[in-house]
């Protein structure tokens, strides 16, 4: 056991260093499919936050506990319900979207919107009215005081971001379901993970892993600098 | 005044973002609906797969052909759902059970027997039910009577697999009743692929049914220490096909390189190809091709096995589901 890891270590760093082109490829990918979907879902998961967060209204609290629910959605299940919907004989078959890397954004968009969204609301939940109050007696209309809650939030925020990011790299279920693991077009880091250890090759995969967590590792720490800001 | 300059910093954050997405969809439909070269997609079973086997005739078919193969890699009973479903083009399996259906559901032509090999029924080296040397019906008649008195372990696919189909043939084949023994102690299903199953029956000293190609490859890699115990009997064959998916069943699929792939597959260039395929690294052929054998060896004892085991009808693809492709079949 251990000495596999080991392996995979120098493995890892020998992949790395020497530029396997398989690895850049997948590792670019990953980058790119997981960039993709937190951009189109900060798209909606941000007003959404800041919906929920600021106002107050009938229904609030099923709603909230309806996307903490969704958090914890198995990939492989929303994977194979994205499937069916995007099939060529589904509802969305027309659009030809199947083993495509913008099936895995789109799915991936999806279940990171949950995270999103729950990590917004409380970030603006946390603000302290009183910077809130302060605004609206200093003249400013409700959606302008949300605005400067927004802004208070603001490394909360972020921090909601970086964590979907993770969800969205880290996932496998929907790149496999959806992408189809194909090389050179929808294989990604833990699609090529899984590959490399049904075939056998242990080091490869992890090798594969370090460098996953390494990207997640990099990303968390420069969340945590903008926390301390 | 502050709220106004947030609020205007915030919209032009917003146009960035939504300007990002726009560009990077234009980058991504470029990327694919750009591309000269057409797509085929193939809908393949995980053992063949895995052994790297598909991707070396991969790379020989596209430096010929201005086509792009796609495979994608999953059981073979996914597969087969795949392609009825139309998001394959082309399928390739070892299942001839489900392939007659897939034949006569109206979903497959031009269907083509493209390599063979043996499946081997592998176990601890201590072999403590004695199987080694015994055929395959005593085999597995030994495991299920130690495993009764505990003495021995089988471990399973069930995954619905080609693999898995196969170990549930054998089971008939040896008069034991699956949905029977599967309940028993000594019977444990992984429900995962080939790899992990196989390191699974080594960790708990167990018997297992695999491919040839992962039991070669886990085994020269010194992860496991399971020997063969049956191997290259007639009830073990293991018959990989090709089979294009019906245009006239289902819409909008790539028939017409569907039937170039094909053409590929059983040409002399690409038997030769799987003939040799990591001959050297094991010692031994991970697959043998069949166009030739079942043209010019029909008599011989693998020959007639395989027509036995994998032909419809006398043929291995009857007339009325070619499709108007004779050339497949001289």
């Amino acid at each position: 056991m251990t000495q596999e890891i080991i392996e995979g270590l120098r493995r890892a760093l020998e992949l790395i260093v020497s530029g396997d082109p398989a690895v850049i490829d997948a590792t670019f990918r990953s980058l790119y499919v997981s960039t993709m979907a937190t951009l189109l879902a900060i798209l909606w998961s941000l007003p959404l936050g800041l919906i929920i967060g600021n106002k107050e209204f009938f229904g609030k609290r099923v709603v909230k506990g309806l996307f903490n629910a969704l958090l914890g959605i198995p990939t492989v299940g929303l994977g194979l319900i994205l499937y069916l919907l995007l099939s060529k004989s589904g509802p969305f078959g027309i659009f030809r979207l199947l083993y495509t890397p913008t099936a895995i954004i789109l799915g991936e968009a999806l279940l990171i919107t949950p995270i999103a969204v729950s990590f917004t609301t409380s970030a603006i939940e946390s603000v302290d009215p009183e910077i809130r109050n302060l605004a609206k007696t200093l003249g400013a209309s409700e959606s302008e005081a949300s605005l400067v809650a927004l802004k208070e939030a603001f490394p909360n925020v972020l921090l909601a971001i970086f964590a979907s990011f993770n969800r969205a790299i880290s996932e496998l279920g929907i790149a496999l379901m959806l992408g189809g693991n194909i090389w050179g077009l929808t294989r990604v880091l833990t699609t090529s993970i899984a590959l490399e250890t049904t075939r056998g090759n242990f080091e490869l995969g992890i090798a594969l892993t370090i460098i996953l967590f390494l990207i997640v590792f990099v990303l968390s720490f420069i969340t945590n600098l903008f926390k301390r800001e | 005044m502050l709220c106004f300059a947030l609020k205007k910093r915030i919209l032009l954050w917003s146009l960035t973002l939504v300007l990002a997405i726009i560009v990077s969809a234009t980058f991504t439909t470029y990327y694919f609906g750009g591309a000269s070269r057409r797509r085929l997609i193939v809908s393949t079973t995980t053992s063949l797969y895995d052994t790297g086997l598909l991707e070396a005739i991969e790379e020989k078919f596209e430096s010929q052909y201005p086509i792009d193969i796609y495979f994608i890699s999953v059981g073979t009973g996914q597969a087969i759902e795949h392609a009825k479903r139309g998001d394959a083009d082309l399928i390739l399996v070892h299942a001839p059970s489900a392939e007659r259906t897939f034949l006569t559901d109206g979903y497959g032509v031009c269907r083509k027997i493209i390599a063979y090999n043996f499946f081997v029924i592998v176990g601890p080296q201590e072999d403590p039910a004695g199987i080694k040397g015994h055929g395959v019906k005593d085999a597995l008649t030994k495991i299920v009577k130690d495993g009764r008195d505990g003495d021995a372990l089988w471990v399973s696919r069930g995954d619905g697999s080609g693999t898995h189909l196969k170990e549930k043939a054998l089971w008939t084949l040896a008069g034991f009743n699956w949905t029977e023994i599967r309940k028993e102690s000594w019977y444990i299903e992984s429900g995962t692929g080939m790899g992990k199953t196989i390191l699974m029956a080594d960790e708990m000293e167990a018997y297992t049914l695999s491919d040839i190609g992962t039991y070669l490859k886990y085994y020269g890699d010194e992860r496991i220490n399971l020997k063969v115990m049956v191997s290259e009997e007639k009830a073990l064959l293991n018959v990989y096909s090709v089979i294009a998916v019906n245009p006239k069943q289902v819409h909008d699929v790539n028939f017409e390189d569907a039937i170039t792939f094909i053409k590929f597959l059983i040409s002399d260039e690409c038997q030769n190809l799987i003939a040799n395929f990591k001959k050297e690294t094991y010692e031994q052929s991970l697959f043998y091709p069949t166009v030739r054998l079942l043209k010019e060896w029909s008599n011989s004892t693998v020959a007639q096995w395989i027509k036995e085991f994998a032909y419809f009808n006398g043929t291995e693809c009857p007339q009325e589901y070619r499709d108007d492709h004779p050339e497949l079949y001289e």
